[in-house]
C-alpha cells in the first residue's frame, strides 16, 4: 500500500515536470508565440487568484470581495523593487515580500473582520480593498493615478509554472489536511464546528492569510509581465472578476477554478475581434452556464484521473447497452 | 451532455473561423488596439471612427503605392494588460507593420515594450502624459510615437495666453488632485504664469466625482483675482462653472482639453458659459480648407459633429500611412525611420513635425465660449 502511494506520488511529480518541459519546448520552438504566452500568463495568474479565493470563499465559506486589494499589494511591492533594482533575484525577493505583506495585511484585517458573517464580511473586505486602492492612489512612491510603468519583464514560463503549480499543490494539500477539514466544517455549519471544539476564528484567519499570500504572488507575477499597473486595475470589478471564475468553476472545487480560468480566457480571447458584441456575448454565456449549472461547472467535485476512469466505464456501459 | 456537446461544437467553429484570416502580398496590415468597451470606451470609439474614415479615404484613393490598407481591429476593454496581450497578437499572429492606439496613456505605455522588442512602431492619437515617449531616465522609447501634444505644453500655453491675451496678473487654480492630468497641468500653468509676471493667489483642489464646490468658491470669492484656471475634466468643471457664476464670480475661466465635451454645456447651462477659454487639439471654427473638408466628410459619414478624438484619430491614421508611403521597405524599422523623419505633416489638428523625443511639434488652439457656443479660436504655435 505504501509503495503504491509512493509510485502514485512519483507519477504526479513526473506529470508536473513533463507539462513544464513540453510547454517550454513549444516556447523555444516558437510554436507558442508571444500572444499565446500572454494568454497563458493571464490564465495562470487567474488560476492562482481563483484557487486562493476558492480556499476563502469555496472551502471556508467566507464571502470575500477584497481579493484584488491583496493582489495590488503584491503587484506594487514587486513593481517598486524591480524598478529600483532590475534583476531576476530582486524579482523573486519582491514577489515574496509582496506576498508576505499581503498575508500580513490579511492577518491584520482578517482578525477583526472574520468575526463578521456573510454580507457584513463581504462589505468589510470590500472596504479594505478600496482603502488599499486609495492609499496607492495618493502615495508618491506609487505615482498616484498615473500608475507605474514597470518596463521590465521577469515573469516567464518557469516562474509562472512554479508558482501556479505551487499554489494549487499548497491549497489542495491544505484542504486535504486536518486544518482544511476544519475549514470545510466551518463552511458547513459554523456553530456545529465550534461545538466540536474547532477554533473557528483561527481557521478562518489561516485560510484568509493563505489566500492573501497567493493573491500577492499573483499580483507580483502580473506586475512583472504586463509592464504597467495603476490603482484602478485593482478595484471592485477585479475582485468580482475573480469571484466569477470561482463561482463558475464551482465553489469548493479547485479543478473547477482551474477549468473556469481556462474557459473564460479562451472565451475572452475569441471575442477580441468582435468588440461591438463582446461584452454581450460574454455576459450571455455566463448567464447560460449559470442557468444550466447553477452549482458551477464542477460543483464541489474534483476532476481527477479516477474521475476520467469512472466516466470511461459509464461510456463503456452505454456502448454495451446499444449493442 | 448533449448541451455540452453543442457548446463544444460552437467553440470549434468559432476557432476555425478565426484561424482562417491569412494575409496576402497586396495589402498592408495595420493594427488597431483601442478601448472599445470598459471605462474609457468613448475615447476609443471616437478615435476609431476617425481612423476608419481616414483609412477608407486612403483606400478609395488607391491605397499606398497600390496596396490596400487592411485594418485589424481589437478591443482592449480599457485594460493595460489586455493592450499588451493584443499588441502581441497583432504583431505575432496578424503580422501588422504598425499599430494605432490605445487612446489612454497607461494602456499605450503598456504596449510600448512589446513594440520595442518586436521592432514594430506604435502610435497614439491621444496619449498626452508627459512621460509616454521618454522613459523616466530620459531615454527615448524607440518605437513609440504620438500626434498629440503633451499635458505640460497645454499648461504652458494657457499661462501665456492668460498673461498676454487676457492681461491677467492674478490667478486662482482649482485643480483635480485625483488625476495626474490635473496635477501636471496645474504645475505647468503655475510655473509659467509666475514666469510671465503673474501671481497665484490661491490653489484649491477637488477630487473627481465631487459635486458641491460652494465651499471652495465661497473661499475664493473674497479674493482679488483676474482668472480661474481649472485643470480637470468636463464633469466637475461644468459644475464648478455653474456654481461660480451663481455665486456671482464673473472672472474668465480657463481650462484644458478636458473641457471638450457637449456634457460641459449640459452641466453648466448656456448662460453660465461666458468668458470660458480652453486649450484644445483642434477647433471646428477653423477656416482651414482641410479642416472644413474633414468636418463636412465626417458629418456625411457619421451624421454628427466631429470631436477632438475623432480629429486626432483621423490624423493618426493619416500620419502613419504617410510614413508607410515614404518608408523604403515595408517593415517596422523603415517605417519607424520614416515616422522620425516626418516634417510638416498637414493634419486636421495642425501641421506637425516629429522632434527628437518622438513628440509632435504642432500648434495648439485656444477656444473661447460665449453663451455655451464656440465663438473664437486662437492658434498658438510652439
Amino acid at each position: 500500500m505504501n509503495k503504491l502511494a509512493e509510485i502514485k506520488g512519483i507519477k504526479k511529480w513526473f506529470a508536473l515536470l513533463l507539462t513544464y518541459v513540453i510547454v517550454q519546448l513549444l516556447v523555444s520552438l516558437n510554436i507558442i508565440n508571444d500572444y499565446i504566452m500572454a494568454t497563458i500568463t493571464t490564465i495562470c495568474i487567474n488560476i492562482i487568484l481563483a484557487v486562493s479565493l476558492n480556499l476563502i470563499t469555496g472551502f471556508t465559506g467566507q464571502f470575500s470581495l477584497g481579493h484584488a486589494g491583496f493582489m495590488s499589494i503584491g503587484a506594487y511591492t514587486c513593481a517598486i523593487i524591480i524598478m529600483r533594482y532590475p534583476s531576476p533575484l530582486s524579482f523573486i525577493i519582491g514577489l515574496f515580500l509582496g506576498a508576505i505583506l499581503a498575508a500580513l495585511l490579511g492577518f491584520i484585517v482578517g482578525l477583526p473582520t472574520l468575526r463578521l458573517r456573510g454580507d457584513y464580511l463581504a462589505i468589510a473586505t470590500l472596504g479594505m480593498a478600496e482603502i488599499i486602492r486609495f492609499v496607492f492612489l495618493n502615495l508618491d512612491i506609487t505615482n498616484g493615478a498615473a500608475g507605474l510603468f514597470v518596463g521590465v519583464q521577469y515573469t516567464n514560463w518557469l516562474w509562472l509554472y512554479v508558482f501556479t503549480a505551487g499554489t494549487v499543490i499548497l491549497i489542495t494539500n491544505f484542504v486535504n489536511s486536518s486544518h482544511g477539514r476544519a475549514c470545510i466544517s466551518i463552511r458547513e455549519d459554523e456553530i456545529a464546528a465550534e461545538a466540536m471544539g474547532i477554533n473557528t476564528t483561527k481557521y478562518k484567519v489561516i485560510a484568509f492569510i493563505i489566500g492573501a499570500f497567493c493573491a500577492g504572488i499573483a499580483g507580483a507575477l502580473y506586475a512583472s509581465y504586463f509592464y504597467f499597473i495603476k490603482p484602478d486595475l485593482f478595484g471592485f470589478l477585479k475582485s468580482i472578476d475573480i469571484l466569477v471564475i470561482v463561482v463558475l468553476g464551482g465553489l469548493g472545487s479547485i479543478s473547477g477554478s482551474i477549468l473556469a480560468a481556462f474557459l473564460l480566457a479562451i472565451i475572452s480571447s475569441l471575442l477580441q475581434s468582435f468588440p461591438e458584441i463582446r461584452m454581450v456575448i460574454y455576459s450571455v454565456l455566463l448567464i447560460v452556464i449559470m442557468l444550466f449549472r447553477p452549482q458551477g461547472i464542477m460543483g464541489s467535485k474534483e476532476l481527477s484521473l479516477s474521475a476520467f476512469k469512472s466516466l470511461g466505464s459509464i461510456f463503456e456501459r452505454k456502448n454495451g447497452g446499444e449493442r | 451532455m448533449k448541451r455540452l456537446l453543442t457548446l463544444c461544437v460552437c467553440f470549434l467553429i468559432a476557432v476555425t473561423l478565426i484561424g482562417c484570416s491569412k494575409g496576402n502580398q497586396n495589402e498592408i496590415r495595420i493594427g488597431i488596439n483601442y478601448e472599445l468597451s470598459g471605462g474609457v470606451a468613448t475615447y476609443g470609439q471616437s478615435s476609431v471612427e476617425g481612423i476608419e474614415m481616414a483609412i477608407e479615404e486612403i483606400n478609395n484613393a488607391g491605397g499606398i503605392n497600390g496596396k490596400k490598407i487592411v485594418p485589424i481591429k481589437y478591443d482592449n476593454k480599457s485594460e493595460p494588460a489586455e493592450a499588451t496581450t493584443l499588441a502581441n497578437k497583432l504583431i505575432t499572429q496578424d503580422k501588422v507593420v504598425a499599430i494605432l492606439g490605445p487612446a489612454t496613456s497607461g494602456s499605450f505605455k503598456a504596449e510600448i515594450p512589446v513594440a520595442n522588442a518586436n521592432k514594430i512602431p506604435v502610435a497614439s492619437g491621444s496619449a498626452t502624459a508627459d512621460d509616454v515617449t521618454v522613459t523616466s531616465d530620459g531615454k527615448v522609447q524607440e518605437y513609440a510615437f504620438r500626434v498629440c501634444f503633451n499635458d505640460s505644453f497645454q499648461g504652458t500655453v494657457m499661462a501665456n495666453f492668460a498673461a498676454d491675451n487676457l492681461s491677467a496678473k492674478k490667478a486662482v487654480i482649482i485643480m483635480d488632485s485625483s488625476s495626474d492630468y490635473g496635477k501636471g497641468l496645474a504645475k505647468n500653468f503655475k510655473d509659467n504664469f509666475v514666469k510671465a509676471g503673474g501671481s497665484i493667489v490661491a490653489e484649491e483642489a477637488y477630487v473627481a466625482g465631487d459635486t458641491d464646490f460652494n465651499a471652495i468658491l465661497t473661499k475664493i470669492k473674497g479674493l482679488d483675482f483676474d482668472v480661474i484656471y481649472i485643470p480637470g475634466y468636463y464633469n466637475e468643471a461644468g459644475l464648478i462653472i455653474k456654481q461660480a457664476r451663481a455665486q456671482g464670480i464673473t472672472a474668465p475661466v480657463l481650462g484644458a482639453d478636458g473641457f471638450d465635451s457637449p456634457v460641459l454645456l449640459e452641466l453648466a447651462g448656456a448662460e453660465a458659459l461666458n468668458d470660458i477659454y480652453f486649450t484644445n487639439h483642434y477647433s471646428s471654427l477653423d477656416k482651414d480648407p482641410a479642416v472644413v473638408k474633414f468636418i463636412e466628410d465626417f458629418k456625411a459619414k457619421y451624421n454628427k459633429e466631429p470631436d477632438a478624438f475623432n480629429a486626432l484619430g483621423y490624423d493618426l491614421a493619416k500620419f502613419v500611412c504617410d510614413a508607410i508611403a515614404r518608408a523604403e521597405k515595408l517593415d517596422g524599422e523603415s517605417i519607424k525611420k520614416a515616422l522620425e523623419e516626418t516634417e510638416n505633416f498637414v493634419g486636421v489638428t495642425g501641421t506637425l513635425s516629429v522632434d527628437e523625443y518622438h513628440n509632435p511639434v504642432k500648434s495648439i488652439v485656444v477656444i473661447g465660449l460665449e453663451n455655451g457656443v464656440q465663438t473664437s479660436s486662437v492658434k498658438i504655435s510652439p
